[in-house]
């Protein structure tokens, strides 16, 4: 059974704690440009919501890529980028309808969420509840990307 | 069942590889004239600037990854299709009879009707050959001249700067990458462009090449004649057709195919830069020749070739993105904007920013950028869910740059009233 990062944006502070240690674990600098979660402020902090990739089943990225440097890493179910093979043509950033995978500059290649091999340091870093690592199934969660997929206009069956 | 795909390409792999996911049992036959695996024109130019090895632009890692998925894969090229009796025939003398066709023949480079193209020094870009060719000719100091700046010719450019090739482009078109970008964009990247010190003509065609024994002489409509050591011919790509000479098959501006990328020919069906399937932006059927639509065209191909024609599609959002000497661009769907609708604008023409942003009442349509590299994919999502963004088109008028904001709060409950 894989685990899921679920995200609750009404327990969010704002804090961005979550950055700065996904940054650290990335590329071992305090540095939110580098995260590959985000805390996207409302209304002056009233609301804050997280957002990364949720390593849907469509997983449009690992599809579109021309040179699979996208696998699925089979105990975490995380869709990982490979630098090494990675060339760096973006189209995996224009193909993923959540925005969730990225460019980077420096590295030219891109870069996403892999659930840091399966013990995520934005959870380890969130000092509430916000962010959380569990059984897909326990929460409905599995369910819930399901319907992301769908919302995003694909059906089911062909990513 | 004998499953049979003609071609190697993105589409072609993406549909074996889901028939095959589908359906453990039958045959599938994939057919490629390549002398190489099958690999990736979107990564040619990462090989041109040496980034990778040409493995690298491989679709699949693994040597024997065709094997392993029960894929049969066939070295030899389709020319011609029997519908009626349900066979192909191949370069190789040799007919195969199919049960179901999938026709993934991808494109092939337009090369202008223009006197002296026949050069050895006049050199397309489209086979791994071609790019190890250009490697060849592309010395430091010497003078290239481009022909063509669309998709192709923007993405290569940064392979002859890097060699310190000196570089003139010349476009037909009105600006760069004219059918992907508006006037401002395209005028941006032309900008930056010459900043990197490459000339660019737009607005111009090429009258003729000229050959003697030490120099290229290219002549424009212009009047200017361009000296050059190479010349590098990319004005776009057609469908690869000529195999189909004959075939009782529909074809437009492609292998015309329905919701369920069935040709008009009985259990054949087509997929990627050969086909002109449905266009999710305006409901009619386009050829759009780019990797997102040719992946899709594959799988879902695969999906209803496998289930007798059950999965209709939605059509494919055209979409791109390059990247010309460190320059992101991009474009999505209807960037040109619909009849009765609304835009909004960003455009910092010091820093080489800009965003376009196209709407239908309250649904984002379509957008291009530039300058721009984080989320992108959101304006996918924002365009494919059609989820009407309430308050946040008057937000996104205001201030364009504010899109991850429009859509996390037009998907987020709690900020769906804010």
């Amino acid at each position: 059974m894989h685990k899921a990062l679920v995200m609750e944006a009404d327990a969010c502070t704002g804090c961005h704690q979550c950055e700065m240690m996904c940054s650290y674990g990335k590329v071992g600098a305090f540095n939110p440009s580098k995260s590959v979660i985000d805390i996207t402020i409302f209304d002056g902090g009233a609301v804050n919501v997280p957002s990364t990739c949720t390593q849907c089943e469509g997983a449009w990225c690992m599809v579109v890529c021309p040179v699979e440097a996208i696998t699925v890493n089979s105990s975490t179910g995380a869709k990982e980028v490979s630098a090494e093979v990675c060339v760096g043509c973006k189209v995996c950033t224009i193909a993923c309808p959540f925005g969730a995978i990225n460019y980077d500059v420096d590295s030219g290649v891109v870069t996403k969420c892999d659930l840091c091999g399966g013990e995520p340091m934005c959870v380890e870093a969130c000092p509430t509840t916000a962010l959380s690592f569990v059984a897909e199934d326990s929460t409905g969660y599995d369910k819930m990307r399901r319907n992301a997929i769908l919302a995003a206009g694909i059906e089911e069956g062909i990513a | 069942m004998h499953y049979v795909i003609a071609g190697a390409g993105p589409a072609a792999v993406a549909a074996a590889e889901h028939i095959r996911e589908l359906d453990t049992d039958s045959k599938v036959t994939m057919i490629g004239a390549q002398a190489q695996p099958p690999y990736s024109r979107m990564a040619i130019p990462y090989f041109l600037t040496g980034k990778v090895e040409q493995k690298g632009t491989y679709l699949r890692r693994s040597d024997n990854h065709y094997a392993e998925k029960g894929i049969d894969y066939l070295h030899d090229e389709v020319v011609s299709v029997q519908p009626e009796d349900h066979s192909l025939s191949l370069a190789s003398g040799e007919k195969i009879q199919y049960d179901k066709l999938l026709l993934a023949t991808g494109a092939e480079p337009i090369i202008p009707p223009v006197p002296g193209m026949d050069d050895p020094r006049v050199q397309q870009c489209w086979h791994l050959e071609d790019a190890e060719r250009i490697i060849d000719l592309a010395k430091p100091g010497a003078r290239a001249v481009q022909v063509g700046a669309g998709f192709i010719g923007c993405i290569i450019l940064e392979s002859w700067v890097l060699r310190e090739v000196d570089l003139t482009v010349v476009e037909m078109g009105p600006r760069m990458v004219p059918r992907m970008l508006g006037e401002k964009a395209g005028g941006l990247l032309q900008t930056w462009c010459e900043s990197k010190g490459v000339s660019v003509h737009t607005n111009t065609q090429v009258k003729a090449i000229e050959s003697t024994p030490e120099e290229l002489h290219v002549v424009l409509e212009s009047g200017e004649t361009c000296p050059a050591d190479v010349v590098i011919v990319s004005t776009g790509v057609k469908p690869r057709l000529g195999y189909l000479q004959g075939c009782e098959i529909k074809i437009d501006q492609g292998i015309v195919i329905d919701e369920h990328m069935r040709t008009t020919a009985p259990d054949i069906y087509a997929a990627g830069d050969c086909a002109q399937g449905l266009d999710f932006s305006t409901g009619e059927t386009a050829v759009h020749a780019v990797q997102p639509t040719a992946t899709e065209h594959g799988r879902v191909a695969a999906a209803n070739m496998v289930s007798n024609n059950d999965l209709p599609y939605k059509g494919s959002l055209n979409m791109n993105i390059l990247d010309t000497l460190g320059l992101v661009t991009c474009s999505f769907g209807a960037w040109e904007g619909v009849d009765g609708g609304d835009s909004a604008e960003m455009f910092n023409q010091d820093n080489f920013q800009y965003i376009n942003l196209q709407f239908k009442e309250d649904i984002l349509v379509g957008a291009n950028s530039v300058g721009y590299h984080k989320h992108l994919g959101m304006l996918r999502g924002l365009i494919e869910t059609k989820i009407p963004l309430g308050p946040w088109k008057d937000r996104l008028i205001a201030n364009p740059v504010q899109i991850a904001d429009a859509y996390l709060g037009a998907n987020e409950a709690s900020l769906k009233s804010s």
